[in-house]
């Protein structure tokens, strides 16, 4: 497999990316073609046919019927090729083979979450075995995103009020880069997934992992996990600066300004409203654009988190 | 020895007021060019600011939301108030009626009310911008417009008013071109700008209207919650889409018709030969401003509309190509055996040929339907629209700025100079946007605040290509205005060219020509008429 890719073109990670990659590089020679041709010969006509001194055009030919139908009638022909190639493609590329496993994709400001048929879920990091066809079914929970992996030459557009789909077939294990396309607010850059592909063992070793996750780990390495696998890390930081929403860093015990003028304590229910139900206790400054957590985190997962939350300190909190 | 004469449209009648309330084309053209100009600088700035931020990964110079404004205000300006007025309203509202030997366009006091509704637009542009900016994108795509905070209101109602001036300019011509043309001057006599002006006026006037629509069905929604484009009322996001599109793709071609139409007439005069393919290049311009109305689903192959519908929008975008590449290869023709005079004017017109080449054929892989799946919302898409609007557009724009900035204001630029801006801009141009061809291939999203570590050393290219750019436009700037009080008098016909402003003093005086013109050739008949350069 070509993992590196072209100078121009991403590695192929998908049976449909070489064949994508093969059209576009018909394109791009017959493109070539037609830059030299036009531009080649204009520049030859530049320097060949300069002013020097006296003006002497030694043509005044204004047009000549065989040369105009050549150049509309040889260019048609060659955009109806590419059309036909085109369409026939693009066809394959919509149409899912039967056997292919789902997934259902939700899309979210500013992340994705992948639900597989066994009942378990992930956040922006979509495992699936190498070799299968994969098709995923999409919806959004707010604005328009749009599923890209450059790598697999697919892309689709998950809106709020339907689904959508893409399939692909990734032939060996490897990562690829998931990226938002559609425009979507603060977070767009940020909203980055992955797809692992891995073997059928790994597979089912991962699912059965997924089911009954953090086993092993104390609570606050557990927590620290979920906050980059979750996608905390999109919106908040842990070391006391900005980003969409508020910081970790000295969080816990802190009394928090809400919007409204009220104020919290940032306790453990503080921060368990917050991780389930966002828009409840808006805290003042930011905008309310936290999607819910609900569904998402087991009971093990939320309590993971809070204590990694205490964990990041809070002096302040006591002092005051 | 040229001199300027004593008495023309700049200096007679003197002082503000004459200007404000001028009914003569000419001098709404140059506030027109004012005005557009303005805006150019404005979205210029943008444009710097946007390719900063992205020098390196991470913040550089400013935060995600304000990025996010800054591109929409970009995106915004450029269109709405500089290259879709652009070429109509600066370049045809000062030489469309002397082109035509007509005293002045059919309504003189629409033409002024197109002036001030496109400042009342401006005003309130410029007031939504300070009364909370916009962060939507240009597109102004739902749901996200109607949800997100900012000034959409406000900024929809500018691009609704500045719809209006663009009706208004497109109907004034479309009468002026029928009934106003000089004795002798048949549709076929006509310059080849006149007809490209046509053919956009005819899109100004039947697109426009579509986007007013649009924009009056987004204001309610953000309002008073109609739901026509809320899934949570039935509506569907994606009609926004269709109706957005089905004005802004022929938009486009209001952008670049008229900047053809500059190309065809700097090419022959300049080559001080025949343009080949009169005719053809005449018709093409229909063709494109017909097929215009019926591709605007190529912009949504993967929006989720039905594949049917991506085939037919496929098929029709492919057709488009046809008549654009006819012009292409008309004008090349007509270089075949010319007298090549390389002087600024001509070299910005090779720029356009070589430059919008490049944009039209990248079409072609955004027009093949499996192609265009994995470049869509890319910086493919980015670098393919900056090769045909900057690259086609504002290099005609700034070649006929060149060409008739004589006989606007009656003085030369430095020639040393303007090649020099001229190889600036091309350079910056493609180093600029080349580069983005290649992060659009690699998989780059577009309207990345931050971006993937692997993207950073094209980025870092194309950021560096932008302050080439710059400085070309800068240069251009000084020189242009210093010729204002210090460039040499420029004579009647310095370039030699046979249409027939160019039979009037440079500047014209207010009343254009003093005795009527009556047409003895046609406007590239080099092969009989007796013309020769005067610089």
């Amino acid at each position: 497999m070509d993992t590196t890719g072209t100078l121009i073109m991403p590695p192929a990670g998908s049976t449909i990316a070489s064949e994508v990659d093969w059209l576009f590089y018909l394109i791009l020679y017959i493109s070539i073609f037609f830059f030299v041709l036009v531009v080649g010969a204009a520049t030859y006509f530049f320097i060949k046919y300069r002013r020097r001194g006296e003006i002497a055009p030694t043509s005044q030919v204004d047009h000549n019927i065989k040369l105009e139908i050549v150049w509309t009638v040889i260019p048609l022909a060659i955009v109806i090729i590419l059309f036909f190639l085109g369409f026939s493609l693009y066809m394959r590329m919509n149409i899912a083979p039967k056997d292919a496993l789902e997934v259902k994709v939700t899309a979210q400001r500013w992340l994705w979450t992948f639900d597989y048929p066994t009942g378990i879920n992930s956040v922006n990091e979509l495992v699936v075995p190498a070799g299968k066809p994969i098709k995923l079914l999409m919806s959004s929970n707010d604005v328009i995103h749009s599923f890209f992996v450059p790598d697999f030459r697919v892309k689709m557009d998950v809106l709020p009020n339907r689904y959508t789909s893409v399939w692909f077939n990734a032939p060996y294990p490897g990562q690829h880069n998931i990226q938002c396309s559609e425009y979507c607010g603060k977070g767009h850059s940020e909203m980055l997934g992955i797809v692992k592909v891995v073997s059928d063992r790994e597979y089912t070793e991962w699912l059965e992992s997924a089911a009954g996750p953090g086993e092993g780990i104390d609570l606050e390495s557990y927590g620290e996990q979920l906050f980059t696998s979750k996608r905390c890390v999109t919106c908040h930081t842990v070391d006391g600066s900005l980003n969409v929403g508020p910081s970790f860093l000295h969080l816990f015990g802190e009394n928090v300004y809400l919007q409204g003028g009220s104020q919290v304590r940032a306790d453990e229910n503080y921060l368990r409203e917050s991780i389930l139900a966002p828009e409840a206790k808006v805290v003042d400054g930011f905008e309310p654009v936290m999607p819910t957590y609900q569904g998402l985190l087991k009971p093990r997962d939320i309590d993971a988190l809070i204590a990694y939350i205490k964990s990041l300190g809070q002096e302040q909190g006591e002092q005051q | 020895m040229n001199t300027i004469p004593e008495i023309n449209y700049l200096n007679h009648p003197k002082g503000i007021k004459s200007w404000l309330l001028t009914l003569d084309h000419k001098r709404i053209g140059v506030l027109y060019l004012v005005s557009i100009l303005t805006a150019f600088l404005l979205g210029g700035i943008f444009a710097v600011m946007i390719r900063l931020e992205l020098l390196t990964p991470g913040r550089d110079i400013m935060g995600p939301q304000t990025y996010n404004q800054i591109f929409t205000l970009h995106g915004a300006i450029m269109i709405f108030l500089f290259i879709i007025p652009g070429i109509p309203v600066a370049l045809g509202n000062v030489v469309l009626p002397l082109m035509l030997g007509a005293k002045d366009v059919a309504f003189p006091r629409l033409n002024l009310a197109s002036w001030y509704i496109y400042i009342v637009g401006a005003l309130v542009a410029l007031y939504a911008i300070f009364s909370g900016s916009v962060d939507t994108g240009w597109t102004f795509y739902t749901p996200y417009s109607t949800e997100t905070g900012g000034a959409v209101v406000a900024m929809t109602l500018a691009v609704f008013i500045l719809g209006f001036s663009s009706i208004f300019t497109g109907v004034n011509f479309v009468v002026t071109i029928h009934k106003l043309r000089a004795p002798g001057m048949t549709w076929f006599k006509m310059p080849l700008f006149i007809w490209s002006i046509y053919a956009t006026a005819i899109i100004q006037i039947m697109a426009t209207p579509v986007l007013g629509i649009t924009l009056i069905l987004l204001a309610l929604e953000r309002i008073v919650g109609i739901g026509i484009f809320d899934p949570a009322m039935g509506g569907d996001p994606v009609l926004f889409q269709h109706f957005f599109w089905f004005y802004s793709h022929p938009a486009v071609y209001i952008m670049i018709l008229p900047a053809m139409g500059v190309i065809s007439e700097l090419i022959p005069v300049f080559s001080h030969k025949k343009i080949f393919g009169y005719r053809a290049i005449a018709y093409s311009s229909f063709g494109i401003a017909f097929i215009s109305f019926l591709v605007w689903g190529h912009h949504m192959f993967i929006s989720g509309q039905s594949q049917l519908a991506s085939m037919i929008f496929s098929f029709l975008t492919f057709l488009v190509a046809i008549p654009s590449g006819v012009k292409v290869f008309n004008w090349t023709a007509t270089l075949y055996k010319g007298s090549i005079w390389l002087q600024t004017p001509m070299l910005y017109a090779f720029s356009f040929l070589f430059l919008f080449t490049i944009g039209g054929l990248t079409g072609l892989f955004l027009g093949t339907l499996a192609t265009d799946v994995h470049l869509t919302d890319t910086y493919f898409v980015v670098a393919h629209f900056h090769y045909v609007m900057m690259g086609g557009t504002v290099m005609a724009f700034l070649g006929g700025l060149h060409y008739w900035w004589p006989k606007m204001f009656g003085r030369m630029y430095s020639i040393k100079w303007s090649r020099i801006g001229t190889a600036l801009i091309f350079l910056g141009f493609n180093v600029t946007f080349l580069t983005q061809f290649v992060l659009g291939t690699k998989g780059m999203p577009r309207r990345y605040y931050t971006y993937l570590d692997q993207y950073r050393p094209l980025n870092f290219y194309s950021s560096v290509g932008s302050w080439i750019l710059a400085l070309g436009f800068i240069i251009t700037a000084i020189y242009l205005i210093h010729s204002l009080r210090k460039g040499k008098p420029a004579g009647n016909n310095p370039w030699g060219g046979l249409t027939l402003e160019w039979t009037t003093t440079s500047p014209p005086p207010t009343e254009n020509f003093q005795t009527p013109p009556v047409l003895t050739h046609g406007p590239y008949d080099y092969d009989t008429a007796d013309v020769k350069p005067t610089i």
